[in-house]
């Protein structure tokens, strides 16, 4: 049985060009349309924009600064902020701004790549296991829970045995604690939308598990995703600074925020501002971080449009 | 040869509580251009009868036990999931019951189209973009070219359950499955929805299968009925067939409560009772319990078969009520009992 003649024609007919506007021609991604509307955020551009300043600060300062991070002169150990040491000097007479950028660096770069990593392995291993289900699921989950029981210290000191200490170790070490708890959220994110028709109509439009996950379900959850990934960025800051206390993270004489904060707090009825500076920078790093999170969370939202 | 041919169709649902049977020996036949109506209450295993011909049963718990199900003479049933990928969107297209979340809230309306178009036609997506205009205006959406770039929560119920029929629509299917298009919008609306679906039927040549439970919907768009009880076909037939000269018990009681605007100050009749729980083996008729007819046997007994008259007409005949008078007469002798 063929379809009648008069039916080809009009399947034909409908091939006829609808006309495209010109609007068109500009991306209209997810990612783009989030970014027109974080722009109307005043609160979370003033954060972008403080934030950007801190990272330029940290990567650019200590080649503007006249003081070598490491360069100690014991006669002026301990000074407070002067004109000629804008931060003040640590007990040993090294510069206490140009320490700051420095550990401004590995702060930020041991911040932000560890929770890329989570975030990478987290969403992918957690929506995997939330849309699957089933035993796959059940197997998936065991197996961050084991991880979970896992000390981390004693995790991480392992690590170190085998394959010595690098700065690298510590994204790793970092990365594979934190991505545990954000695969739980994507997961538990995933199972509640997989029962909205939108997943079921996808199914039946013939896409396939991938092109499912990636393209319609992760996008939905990259809300709460996000605000629990500015929330992690300090988190394994602080971690870092706690591996660095126990002489497994940062070595002597590299500093990170963590650390300077540490031997600042050894100090402070004295020394106050050795405490205050890295601290300040610490704390405004993570205010901004979380304004931005709220930001991008309703940016990625659509329905919080309000045009 | 029937574009759709299914045989022996048997879907259930391993629970831990037991085994579902919720569908159960269903078998129909559908040819291009034809409507088929399945109606029946919740649970009556119509959906499942719909996601099995797409292979949309989660699996587990579910699973297909046995049956077959031909489409343009291919069995679905035996094909690898890829090519039942292939098939679906393209051969055999979908429609929900909730327009309000059968679209991804996080995606415009364009992205949603242009990518059902994509997977499986190759095309630029200016062109794929053009098309999903045009697709829109048929299905009609005002101003299509500048509403394509809404998202899904800029539009109604309505406007969106169109949006869903042009998606389902856009790679031109021999074959549309609407799981109860029209039950969450209300009646204007719903007429128009059904309205677009027939147009797009005669123009094409598109088989449908509609599931609802409203049965003005079926009188008006079906050319084919089929009336589900606990699993199984209980009646199917022309749609004329059913409406003017219905013979199961349940399909009789089923009109009987439909409101009608002739009668005035009577009280509408209802079919007392729940269905049966599918979990447990049903021995004979499964409307037993519930039919109004005068019982001359009990409950046990061989399970009615479905059996076909001269003009095409299946009725799942049982023995075990006393059929001599009309359900008018028996239903107005429950009333005058009632009232006693």
């Amino acid at each position: 049985m063929s379809r009648s003649a008069d039916i080809v024609a009009g399947a034909e007919q409908r091939l006829a060009a609808a006309p495209v506007p010109e609007e068109f021609e500009k991306g209209t991604s997810l990612w783009e349309d989030a970014w027109h509307r974080l722009q109307r955020n005043r609160l979370a551009m003033i954060s972008l924009f403080v934030f950007s300043a801190i990272v330029l600060f940290c990567v650019i300062g200590p080649f503007l600064s006249p003081y070598d991070a490491e360069a100690q002169d014991l006669l002026k150990g301990a000074q407070g902020p002067s004109a000629e040491h804008w931060f003040g000097t640590d007990t040993l007479g090294r510069d206490l701004m140009v320490r700051t950028m420095e550990g401004g660096r590995i702060s930020l770069l041991v911040g932000l790549i560890a929770t890329l990593v989570a975030l990478a392995i987290g969403v992918v291993y957690g929506a995997t296991a939330g849309y699957l289900g089933g035993k796959v699921d059940a197997t998936m989950m065991r197996i961050v829970d084991t991880l979970y029981a896992l000390p981390f210290t004693i995790f991480v000191i392992l690590l170190m045995v085998a394959f010595g200490r690098s700065l690298w170790l510590i994204f790793v070490a970092i990365g594979a604690v934190e991505w545990l708890s954000m695969a739980r959220i994507v997961r538990a994110g995933v199972i509640g939308l997989k029962k909205q028709e939108f997943v079921e109509a996808a199914v039946s439009l013939g896409y396939s598990h991938t092109r499912i996950i990636v393209r319609h379900l992760i996008p939905n959850v990259l809300g709460p995703v996000i605000v629990i990934a500015t929330l992690t960025v300090p988190a394994v800051m602080l971690l870092e600074a706690f591996l660095s206390f126990l002489g497994l993270g940062v070595q002597p004489p590299n500093a990170s925020w963590g650390v300077l904060i540490n031997e600042g707090q050894q100090n402070m009825e004295i020394f106050p501002w050795l405490l205050m500076f890295p601290a300040f920078f610490f704390a405004l790093t993570l205010f901004t971080l979380n304004f931005l999170g709220d930001g991008l969370r309703d940016a990625l939202d659509p329905k919080s449009a309000k045009d | 040869m029937p574009l759709l041919d299914v045989r022996n169709l048997t879907t259930s649902f391993h629970l831990r509580s037991g085994v579902v049977r919720a569908a159960q020996n269903i078998s129909l036949q559908l040819d291009r251009g034809e409507t088929l109506g399945i109606v029946g209450e919740s649970g009556s295993g119509k959906s499942v009868t719909c996601y099995s011909i797409m292979r949309l049963i989660p699996q587990p718990p579910g699973r297909i036990e046995s049956g077959e199900v031909l489409f343009d003479g291919q069995d679905l049933l035996q094909v690898s999931e890829a090519q039942m990928r292939d098939i679906r969107g393209t051969k055999i297209s979908m429609i929900f019951q909730d327009p309000m979340t059968s679209l991804n809230p996080y995606l415009r309306i364009s992205t949603q189209m242009i990518e059902a178009i994509r997977v499986h036609e190759k095309m630029d997506e200016k062109q794929a973009l053009s098309k999903a205009i045009t697709a829109l205006e048929e299905v009609g959406i005002p101003d299509a070219a500048s509403r394509v770039r809404s998202y899904p929560h800029e539009f109604s119920g309505g406007m969106r359950q169109r949006v869903m029929i042009a998606i389902a629509l856009i790679n031109d299917p021999d074959l549309l499955i609407a799981d109860e298009p029209t039950t969450a919008l209300d009646v204007t609306v719903q007429a128009q929805v059904l309205d677009i679906i027939k147009e797009r039927q005669q123009r094409l040549g598109t088989a449908v299968i509609l599931v609802t439970h409203d049965l003005g919907v079926v009188a008006g768009t079906c050319d084919k009925v089929q009336v589900m009880y606990a699993g199984q076909v209980v009646e199917s037939g022309a749609v004329d067939q059913i409406f003017y000269e219905p013979q199961h018990a349940y399909t009789q009681s089923l009109q009987k409560a439909i409101p009608s605007l002739g009668e005035k100050n009577e009280a509408l009749y209802t079919i007392t009772g729940t269905p049966p729980d599918l979990a447990k083996p049903i021995s004979g008729c499964a409307f037993y319990p519930r039919c109004p007819y005068p019982k001359i046997k009990g409950e046990e007994g061989d399970p009615p078969q479905l059996v076909e008259r001269a003009d095409g007409h299946c009725v799942r005949e049982c023995g075990h009520c006393d059929r001599s008078k009309p359900i008018e007469s028996v239903l107005a002798q429950e009333v005058t009992e009632a009232a006693e």
